[in-house]
Formats: C-alpha cells, sequence, structure tokens
C-alpha cells in the first residue's frame, strides 16, 4: 500500500529574472514499512522534495498523494493539519525549545491536537521518550543533552503523533560517525517496528542502513533501487573504539 | 486549539526567558501604577475636601454685599447693603431658613494680662453656633436679654484659651480684654480644627452683635448674614427665598442688579470639585502617557522576540502549528505580560495611594471603575501592541523559518 505517491512534480523557484528549476519532473510511490534514502549532491533538489513530502512546500506542478489525500487542493490550515497527524520531521539542527525539558519538547506535536488531553499527551510523550531509550533523560534541557541525545529527542518528539511517515533532512549531518550510527541503528528498530521513513542524506556509508534509494541528479531521479541493507548495529560492534 | 492550550504554550514560551519577560512587564506595571495613584489620590484629595466642606454644613448660607460689581463702585451706600433688619425680615418670611445670624466683624488685640493675641472678634446670633456647628464644650451661650443689654460677654475657640491662658487656668468667668474693652468669657467651643483653607477654625471669639456693632465697631449696619436652610436638599430654595426678601427689602428693581451676593456651601463644593477633578484628570492623562510607553515596550520586546524566536516559529510550524495558532500564541504572550503587569501595577498604585493618603491623612479611596477601566486598558494595550509582532510571526514562511539563522 502506498503511502506516498508523487506524480511528474515539478518545483521551480523564480529569483529575480532567473528560474531556478529544483525539481523537473520526479515520480516515485513510498510504500508501507520502507526506509527509503534521498541521495544526491548539494543542490540537487533533495531538500526541496522533503520539503514537498511534509507539506511544509507546494509543488509548481504534479500531484502528490499521502495516505490516500491529494495535497495539492488542500487549504493552508488543512497542510498544517496534516503535518501534524501524518508527518513527523527531523532536522540535521534538532530544532528543540531551547529552555525547556525533553519531554515538553516531545509533548509540543500534541499541544496543537486537540484530540489529545494533558494525561495522554504526556504518557504518548514518555512512551516515545522510551522508544528512543532516553526515559531517563526526560527532565533535562537540550544544553544538558548530547547532540546524539538531541537528535534522539527530535526524533522522540516525529513518533509522538504516530505519523504516517517520518521525514529526515540530513538527520545525521551534525552527528560523529559512532553517533550517526547509533541514530541510523535507532531508525532501523524503528522501521522494523513498522515505521515508514524516507531520509534524505548525501553520504553512501549512511544510505546503506536503508531498504531503498532515491538519486537526485539536477532535480530528476537517475537511480531508484534497492538497497542490500546492512545492519548498523553490527557496524557499531565492529567500530574501532575511538578516543572522542 | 483550545484556550487552555494556547495559555499554557504562551506561558511555557514566556517562562522559558523569565528576566526578559518581567522587564517587558515593567512598563506596564510602571504605567498602570502611576495611573492608578493618580486617579485614586486625586479622589482621595477630592473626598477630603468634601469632608471637610460638608463638615461646616451644607446648607450654611451666607449674605455678604456684592462684591464683584462691574463698573463703577458705587461707595459707601454699597458697603453698608445689609441691615439688622434684613435678618428679621428674613428670619419671619423665609420657609426654607430655620436659622438666620448677622455677623459683625472687628479686628484687634485680645489681651489677657501680660498675654495677648491678635485676632478678630465676631459679633452674632446665639443661634450662630447652630449654624457654623459650633458646640460648646463648657460654659453657656449668651441669651437674648444680653443681647438686648449690650452684654460684654464672649465665647471663646481653644486656640484662643491657649494663647490666652497657658497656664491651664480655667478661663469661663475670667475677663479678657478687646483693645479697651473688657469682655467676660462665658463658654468655650470644642475644638474644630483647620478648614479646607487651612484656617484655624478654633481662633474665633464669639459676642452678642449687639455689642460689638455698638461697642466695638461703632456701625449701624452688618457685614454679612449667616443663615441655614432647614435641610441641605432646599438649600437652593432657601438660596432664593433669601435673594427675593432681601430684593424687597433693598428695594431693587425688576432688572436691576443684587447689592448683596448670597452663597452657598455647595456652591464652593462644586467649585472646589471643578478645580480638583480638572487636576486629577490632568494627573491621569500625564500617567497615562507612561502607559503609552509600556505598551510600546511590549510591542519592541516582541518585536525583536519575533526576529529572535524565527526558527521556534518555523518549528511549530512544521509539526502541525496553523498561521492562526501562532498569531494566537504572540498575542497571548503580549496579553499575558499586560495583564500580567497591569494586576502587579494595579497593587503598585493602590500601594502607594495607600501611603499618601496615610501620609496626608486623607480618606484611602479605590473606585473599582479606575481597576476595571486599567484592567480594560491594559488587554487593550496587550492587544494593540502584541498585534503588529503577532502578525509578523504568523506570516513567516515555515521553510524560511526553518532555515534561518
Ligand atoms: N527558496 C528557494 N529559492 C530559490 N532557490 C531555491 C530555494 N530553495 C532551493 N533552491 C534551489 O533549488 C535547488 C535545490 O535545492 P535543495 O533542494 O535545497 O538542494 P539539496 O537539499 O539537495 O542540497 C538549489 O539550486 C537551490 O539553490
Ligand atoms: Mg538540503
Amino acid at each position: 500500500m502506498s503511502i506516498i505517491k508523487i506524480e511528474d512534480i515539478r518545483r521551480d523557484f523564480v529569483v529575480g529574472s532567473e528560474t531556478v528549476h529544483a525539481l523537473r519532473g520526479v515520480s516515485f510511490d513510498i510504500n508501507k514499512g520502507e526506509f527509503v534514502s534521498i541521495m544526491g549532491t548539494s543542490g540537487s533538489g533533495k531538500s526541496t522534495m522533503l520539503n514537498i513530502l511534509g507539506c511544509l512546500d507546494k509543488p509548481t506542478s504534479g500531484e502528490y498523494y499521502i495516505d490516500g489525500i491529494a495535497v495539492s487542493k488542500l487549504s493552508k490550515d488543512k497542510l498544517s493539519h496534516i503535518r501534524n497527524r501524518k508527518i513527523g520531521f527531523v532536522f540535521q539542527s534538532y530544532n528543540l525549545l531551547p529552555r525547556t525539558t525533553a519531554i515538553e519538547n516531545v509533548e509540543l506535536p500534541l499541544l496543537y491536537n486537540h484530540e489529545i488531553g494533558k494525561k495522554e499527551r504526556h504518557e504518548r510523550a514518555i512512551e516515545a521518550l522510551k522508544l528512543v531509550g532516553l526515559e531517563d533523560r526526560m527532565m533535562h534541557m537540550p544544553n544538558q543533552l548530547s547532540g546524539g541525545q538531541q537528535q534522539r529527542v527530535a526524533i522522540a518528539r516525529a513518533l509522538v503523533s504516530d505519523p504516517v511517515i517520518i521525514l529526515a533532512d540530513e538527520a545525521t549531518g551534525n552527528l560523529d560517525t559512532r553517533t550517526s550510527y547509533e541514530i541510523m541503528s535507532l531508525f532501523q528498530q524503528l522501521n522494523a517496528q513498522g515505521k515508514t521513513i524516507a531520509f534524505v542524506t548525501h553520504e553512501p556509508d549512511i544510505a546503506q542502513f536503508t531498504t531503498r534509494t532515491i538519486m537526485l541528479r539536477d532535480g530528476k531521479i537517475i537511480k531508484d533501487e534497492p538497497v542490500n541493507t546492512l545492519s548498523a548495529q553490527e557496524f557499531l560492534l565492529n567500530l574501532p573504539l575511538q578516543n572522542d | 486549539m483550545n484556550l487552555y492550550s494556547l495559555l499554557n504554550i504562551a506561558y511555557k514560551a514566556l517562562m522559558r526567558n523569565k528576566m526578559r519577560a518581567m522587564l517587558t512587564m515593567l512598563g506596564i506595571v510602571i504605567g498602570i501604577a502611576s495611573v492608578i495613584a493618580m486617579i485614586s489620590i486625586g479622589q482621595s484629595s477630592q473626598q477630603n475636601i468634601n469632608e471637610q466642606i460638608s463638615g461646616l454644613g451644607t446648607n450654611l448660607i451666607m449674605v455678604m454685599r456684592q462684591q464683584h460689581r462691574p463698573g463703577v463702585n458705587t461707595g459707601s451706600t454699597n458697603v453698608q447693603s445689609l441691615k439688622y433688619k434684613d435678618c428679621i425680615a428674613i428670619r419671619n418670611q423665609a420657609k426654607y431658613v430655620s436659622d438666620v445670624s448677622p455677623y459683625i466683624q472687628s479686628s484687634g488685640q485680645l489681651i489677657r494680662g501680660s498675654n495677648n493675641w491678635p485676632t478678630s472678634i465676631a459679633g452674632v446670633d446665639p443661634c450662630y453656633l447652630n449654624i457654623r456647628k459650633y458646640k460648646l464644650e463648657r460654659g453657656t451661650n449668651f441669651t437674648q436679654a444680653q443681647i438686648n443689654s449690650y452684654a460684654k460677654v464672649c465665647l471663646i475657640g481653644t486656640t484662643i484659651v491657649e494663647k490666652l491662658f497657658p497656664d491651664g487656668e480655667n478661663p469661663i468667668g475670667k475677663e479678657i480684654r478687646f483693645g479697651k474693652i473688657p469682655f467676660k468669657v462665658i463658654g468655650i467651643l470644642e475644638s474644630k480644627g483647620q478648614n479646607q483653607m487651612g484656617q484655624d477654625q478654633d481662633d474665633i471669639v464669639i459676642a452678642p452683635y449687639t455689642t460689638i456693632q455698638k461697642r466695638v465697631a461703632a456701625i449701624d449696619y452688618i457685614h454679612m448674614i449667616y443663615a441655614s436652610a432647614t435641610s441641605e436638599s432646599v438649600a437652593n430654595q432657601a438660596t432664593d427665598e433669601i435673594e427675593s426678601i432681601l430684593r424687597a427689602q433693598h428695594n431693587i428693581l425688576p432688572g436691576k442688579e443684587n447689592d448683596f451676593d448670597v452663597r452657598t456651601q455647595s456652591e464652593m463644593l462644586e467649585m472646589m470639585n471643578s478645580v480638583t477633578g480638572f487636576i486629577s484628570i490632568l494627573l491621569a492623562a500625564i500617567a497615562s502617557i507612561s502607559l503609552v510607553v509600556g505598551g510600546i515596550g511590549i510591542m519592541n520586546i516582541m518585536y525583536v522576540t519575533v526576529t529572535e524566536r524565527t526558527k521556534e516559529i518555523g518549528l511549530r510550524m512544521s509539526i502541525g502549528a496553523r498561521s492562526r495558532d501562532i498569531m494566537r500564541q504572540f498575542l497571548a504572550e503580549s496579553i499575558i505580560l499586560s495583564l500580567l503587569g497591569g494586576v502587579i501595577g494595579i497593587l503598585f498604585g493602590l500601594l502607594i495611594s495607600y501611603v499618601v493618603s496615610l501620609a496626608l491623612s486623607w480618606p484611602f479611596i479605590v473606585s473599582s471603575s479606575s481597576i476595571i477601566l486599567s484592567f480594560v486598558v491594559c488587554a487593550a494595550t496587550g492587544i494593540f501592541f502584541g498585534w503588529y509582532p503577532a502578525k509578523k510571526a504568523a506570516n513567516l514562511d515555515p521553510i524560511n523559518a526553518l532555515r534561518y539563522e
């Protein structure tokens, strides 16, 4: 069953007198349970792609369906609703609220969901933090957490609404190799539990932990193929112990 | 998003930077405190004056010669326009007047042994005590018989007692001299303190009007008439009555101006009120300028905050906040700041006016309307000055906001 379906997506940016064609007709489906890496060099259109998938941006042309809903006709408020219920974002720079505890950061998306009361919000945030292995850091502020831990909080925040897809843009970009592998191992676990994930990266060794790679170049797909998936957990075990 | 989660979000956002929130609030606190204090102090002083004037009796009516006649001063006839028979006419004819007393005044030295005191002596009718709400502390009032015999007796106030009898001697029955004329003290008046003009009401010597008119001033007219209306509510009718009786007494033709002037305490009250009212409005207006400055302070900080929190706004949008949620959050933040500032300001303002009224021994007045008004003003300030920054925040593009460094 396809959770995401895009058909001939184009995205043009008009900058002054010039038009930048960031996406030039991209089509693909993402099915439930897939762990897709979107690859490509810098400027190839990966973030533009992910922003459209995340309903933060609209394509210039082409149609996009998420969970069976055609997005192009939706109002701004409806798009917010979809972002709140169906999408979980993980950013390169974590984007946690400063001076706010881990649990409150994780609760944040649920504050914009009026169907969820205070008690359930709290319980679900605790559950999400358990999933990422941070149940003993709930009351910590972001500046009391390491980069990897902050990214785990961000992942918990993406999970807490139980979205249909998790979108990550260079989520390991700010992390060292070991921590990157730990995060990839966490994503693999989540994927094994059935979460659908689209993961933007330009690093081939990160992409090998996913199940499928879509390669972009100049706004077009040049390759879309399954990956011979490796286990991040095994990589971690084999990693030489570092001093840092 | 319901109100609870809105307030929750706004509150948490504010608590993330307590110092800034407090400093933002400070402007509103000062503004509201000064408005409240100014209004309250203004009302206290007004009330203070009211109480003092009512203490004189708002049914008090004074008749004096016309003082502000425009044009040529017609001289002595004018000065001598009031006669004792005018008092009799009022006493006999007026329905709304209960007491009437002539008033003749003379200035001079009071002497008792080696003590003397410059003051003035007033010649009146015994009912003058009722009219001016003086009470006898000791002794007796003078009688009609003493009036008829031009008796040299007097009643004195406590200030006179202090000045002339500093050794604590009982003044009753003792003789004092006004200039060369000896008077026997037959009564002492209860202390009334200062009036609203700051005059000592206990610096008073009164004697039968006949004695003063004939033996002291040696005149055939009287200086003033003091009267009291039967009740405060008929003070105006009494004034009208007195006016028409005196016009008839003085043979003033219709269309001609009075050669006398009838004044009531309520007129004075109105005049004082209009002055103090104007002053309190002026003070409140000045104070409200500081409130506006406080409001601009909120706008300023909120505006900076929006830029500083661009990333936060982008994040909130990416996890499902609608533009209007962002707008409401920032509006709620500024309203919370201004309302909280308002509450603290009200408390401060009340404290200030309490201390001031205590220091000046004025009545302490809190008007609920000024508190409600400042509350409304605070909320309005929050909305008005929070609107523009909130709008700016809500209109941010989430992608650009997220990318903002
Ligand atoms: N808001 C924008 N305005 C103009 N050009 C943009 C904008 N966003 C992206 N682009 C352009 O689109 C292309 C793709 O950008 P992006 O999707 O960010 O690449 P990637 O994430 O793969 O590095 C780039 O050439 C970039 O300059
Ligand atoms: Mg990018």
